[in-house]
């Protein structure tokens, strides 16, 4: 298969600012005074913590169980002794909390013993559940667990790495495949063995020749065929979808996956990490963060899980009129709430933000159907339409326009000559439309348990009714052979007394439907129900969650990022 | 908080409206040159207008006036007023029209973006329907002085009879209803340039100037002219093949009238037009299939206004009809869609 690029719909040409931080090495940042290693690494994937407070760890110990299907195992990132374990604020725009591990770095760094894996020996199943236990996610940003996206091993014909990299700002990646593209390539030779794909392609944003040149030559060194391909430097090129698309020329509708296509896609910093894990036994402790934007030296460090923001932020100097620091992209990025909050296995970038470097959007102005928001949407939306029915809460015709194929990725705002900040009204819409159906499934889900326990009491008095029945019968039966007197009376009674039995059943039964219709009144819900609404309610607060519209639905805005997105949203984010 | 995207286009609706009227100076010149100075006092009047009624309006209704008023989408309604009147209406008409256009068509449906109607054509078609007369009266190109001219729209006597001349289209019209043998002879009067009414080539020209700049800034696509020019030529080129003494040339109906005004300017009014790709090309042939049946039977000399108005009514079932593929999915009727 050679070199035929597909083209996808819009895109954006955004000043690229990629060389302030790309000139310069990857350094080792120092060891923090303190790491804050989350448990839960993404939505999906969390684990159970094993430590305990006042417990010594080595380097690459594991302190947390991978849990259910998703999870993915949690680890040490140095040495030292645990001091904590409970809820710390993440980097997160509406700063969720999640359970944390916090260890004190002895300094030493004294690795837990570990050894290479030997994929090719020990089957495939073993080196998924390796992968897992190295705690090995998509580094990206979407953070999905790699043993899942790995699959079953048949079917997907094409493995797309993905080192496109088309934010503006962030050089992660670019620095990873110039300073470690034979990591890389071994990397996604393992990934391509495990999932027996047929065709291995490296798309890399045209920007980055010297990435571009940095992998060619690791490829040379190599039997396999591997693809290198330059793809045109558009954003959102490296969004997942968009990067097949223009790759294969496939197309993975809203709520498919990939591999229901044969290709499956990771990111380059993944592949590498894997290449760590098998062929040295080291599980993810770190990850390549790139701090740019109003710094004296921006540039790319290798950070360690759980290295809190603010002790990082000094290696890059940031210059005195910095107002606030975007985590990821200044296209699907946002803003920091607080910077106490530590680096995940996803964080890519850190971008220094002053009022000159990123200047607030001008004052939002009416829609003028212009139309070149649609002519800008990568995924081929009419986002005015959106914006009309989402702005007017008609979250139906939303829906029926699409909504949910909407990958967030900004485009649209960024050309708008209206400045209306249409993802904003797609997120609150996003959040909205799943607040309801949260409390649409939950009621469903109180009414069948409801309605069963209705059907079992009425199935219960049926029961007592036919049993009654039938002993009257008896009685009556004997009463008739023992009185002679009544013989004739007699008969005629237990002739009628089973059609007695069945009507007085029959009542019973209707008894309980109007019960239970009656009941189903939502005023007189149980109290397990009552607890459950309750409760998701409390979770949903927790969550930020509230419906907080923008700016022009409420004044007062707060936060109209959906927290949770469902497990297929995120995983298309270009912001690798 | 401001969520992102942190960075934007340098775009804006100033700029959008700054470069239409932009490319409109090109037209205006060949007008005012060639045609009539008159209509440079008409733009005024109806800029000055516009933007009084703009500020009014947006008072009344609590709104920010300074963002809405420089963005200058007022003026570029004021100037299509203007440019398809005839230069020499009285002050007070084009006052009035205006007045239509930015009040009843633009802010009595909630202002910038919400309009259905394109507003210079509701001040058009309510001032062509309340004033036929004076909305008839075009000056032979080049035939009045700008003293008369301007005497004329201060309200001087308007003995017009021997100063004006019909305007190309209307002398078809009346030469073909009055009896003359053909088209042909009727083109042969004064009235007619090297085609379409004279000195208007060179306006038409200007227009098709400006309206290769829209399409090269990407402020209009393609769709609208390219539809538009196609449907009326190809309509009028058929007819015309068929009976040529009775129906005008294509190229006399693309330089007539406001055709080029149209098809760059007009038409193309984002607000109250289609706007998908296949939306855009049903929306603008059909203005010009309208605007060619009025043109050749209907009563009034130019159709493209009532045509656009029409269209106007369409276009909430012309853009649900011709809803785009979305990504991944094969067909837009795919899920959802009737
Ligand atoms: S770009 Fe902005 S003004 Fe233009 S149609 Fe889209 S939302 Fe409306
Ligand atoms: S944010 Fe959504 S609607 Fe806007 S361009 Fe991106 S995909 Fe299209």
């Amino acid at each position: 298969m050679i070199g035929r690029l597909f083209k996808f719909h819009g895109g954006i040409k955004p000043d690229a600012h990629k060389h302030e931080s790309a000139s310069v090495a990857i350094e080792r940042a120092p060891l923090p005074s303190r790491l804050v290693v989350p448990l839960r690494q993404s939505t999906r994937a969390s684990a159970r913590c094993i430590v305990e407070v006042g417990q010594k760890v080595l380097k690459g110990q594991r302190i947390g169980e991978p849990e259910g299907m998703l999870g993915t195992a949690v680890h040490a990132p140095t040495s030292g002794t645990v001091i904590d374990f409970g809820r710390y604020t993440m980097a997160h725009a509406s700063g969720l909390e999640t359970r944390c591990v916090v260890i004190e770095p002895d300094g030493e760094e004294r690795w837990v013993e570990h050894a290479a894996f030997d994929a090719e020996r020990a089957g495939r199943d073993a080196s998924l559940a390796w992968l897992r236990d190295c705690g090995l996610v998509g580094l990206g940003g979407a953070t999905f667990p790699s043993h899942v996206k790995l699959g079953k091993g048949s079917g997907v014909d094409t493995l797309i790495l993905n080192g496109a990299e088309c934010e503006p700002w962030i050089t992660c990646d670019d620095r990873l495949m110039r300073e470690r593209a034979d990591g890389i390539l071994a990397g996604a030779r393992i990934l391509f063995r495990l999932i027996g794909a047929r065709e291995l392609v490296i798309g890399i944003e045209d920007n980055k020749p010297e990435a571009i040149a940095a992998m060619r030559a690791a490829a040379q060194r190599v039997d396999d065929p591997v693809r290198i391909q330059p793809v045109p430097s558009l954003y959102p090129a490296g969004g997942e979808k968009q990067l097949i698309r223009v790759l294969t020329g496939i197309e993975i509708p809203y709520g498919k996956l990939s591999a229901d296509y044969a290709v499956q896609c990771f990111n380059v910093g993944t592949a590498y990490a894997v290449y760590r894990a098998i062929a040295h036994g080291e599980p993810v402790l770190s990850r390549i963060v790139t701090l740019t934007g109003n710094v004296a030296r921006p540039g790319n460090w290798e950070v360690l899980i759980g290295t809190p923001i603010d002790e990082l932020l000094p290696l890059a100097q940031p210059k005195a009129d910095t107002n606030r620091y975007l985590m990821g992209g200044p296209m699907m990025g946002f803003a920091l709430p607080r910077l106490d909050v530590p680096i995940v296995k996803g964080s890519n970038c850190i971008i220094a933000s002053s009022p000159t470097l990123l200047p607030p959007p001008p004052p939002e102005q009416p829609c003028i159907r212009c139309g070149e928001c649609a002519r800008a949407c990568p995924a081929e939306l009419q986002p005015f339409e959106l914006y009309w029915h989402s702005r007017a809460r008609n979250f139906g015709k939303a829906q029926e326009y699409k909504l949910f194929d909407c990958i967030e990725c900004g485009c649209c705002a960024y050309v708008c000559p209206s400045h209306i900040p249409l993802v904003d009204y797609f997120r609150f819409a996003k959040s909205e439309i799943w607040a309801r159906e949260r409390d649409n499934t939950a009621a469903d889900q109180a009414r069948e348990r409801f309605e069963f326990r209705n059907y079992r009491q009425e199935r219960e008095k049926e029961e007592k009714a036919a049993k009654l029945a039938a002993k009257a019968a008896e009685t009556r039966a004997k009463l008739a052979t023992d009185t002679t007197a009544v013989k004739a009376e007699a008969s005629t009674a237990t002739a009628e007394d089973p059609k007695k039995a069945l009507i007085a059943a029959a009542l019973a039964r209707a008894q309980a439907q109007k019960a239970s219709t009656e009941v189903r009144n939502t005023e007189d819900l149980s109290a397990e129900t009552k607890a459950d609404i309750a409760e998701i309610e409390a979770r949903r607060k927790a969550l930020n969650l509230t419906a907080a519209p923008p700016p022009a639905l409420a004044p007062k805005a707060g936060d109209p990022r959906p927290d949770e997105a469902p497990a297929v949203e995120a995983e298309g984010s270009p912001q690798s | 908080m401001i969520h992102s995207p942190y960075i934007r286009k340098p775009a804006s609706v100033q700029r959008v409206m700054g470069l239409v009227l932009l490319a409109l100076v090109p037209g205006i010149t060949a007008y005012a040159l060639k045609v009539s100075a008159g209509i440079l006092v008409n733009l005024a009047l109806a800029s000055l207008t516009a933007v009084a009624a703009e500020a009014l309006m947006l008072a009344l209704r609590k709104r920010p006036i300074a963002i809405a008023v420089t963005d200058l989408s007022a003026i570029v309604t004021a100037w299509l007023v203007a440019l398809c009147f005839p230069p020499i209406v009285p002050w007070w008409l084009t006052m009035l029209a205006v007045l239509v256009a930015i009040i009843v068509a633009k802010h009595l449906y909630g202002g910038l973006g919400q309009n259905p109607f394109n507003p210079a054509m509701v001040a058009y078609c309510s001032m062509i329907v309340a004033y036929p007369a004076l909305m008839s009266q075009w000056p032979a190109a080049g035939s009045l002085s700008f003293d008369t001219q301007l005497g004329l729209i201060l309200g001087g006597a308007r003995d017009l009879d021997g100063m004006t001349g019909a305007t190309a289209l209307d002398a078809l019209r009346t030469g073909l209803r009055s009896g003359a043998s053909s088209v042909e002879a009727v083109l042969q009067g004064s009235a007619f340039g090297f085609f379409g009414g004279r000195g208007w080539e060179w306006v038409s020209l200007g227009y098709l100037g400006g309206g290769l700049l829209l399409l090269a800034t990407r402020i209009i696509t393609w769709h609208m002219p390219a539809a538009f020019i196609a449907a009326l030529s190809l309509i009028s080129g058929t007819f015309w093949l068929f009976d040529p003494t009775r129906f005008a040339s294509p190229l006399f109906h693309l330089a007539s009238g406001g055709a080029m005004l149209a098809a760059f300017f007009i038409v193309t009014d984002p607000v109250s037009g289609a706007t998908t790709p296949r939306g855009k090309l049903i929306f603008a042939a059909g203005i010009a299939l309208i605007a060619w049946l009025i043109r050749s039977f209907g009563a009034y000399p130019e159709g493209i206004a009532f045509g656009v108005l029409l269209m106007n009514i369409c276009v909430p079932l012309i853009d649900k009809k011709t809803q785009p593929r979305v990504f991944g999915h094969r067909r837009r009727d795919e899920g959802g869609w009737r």
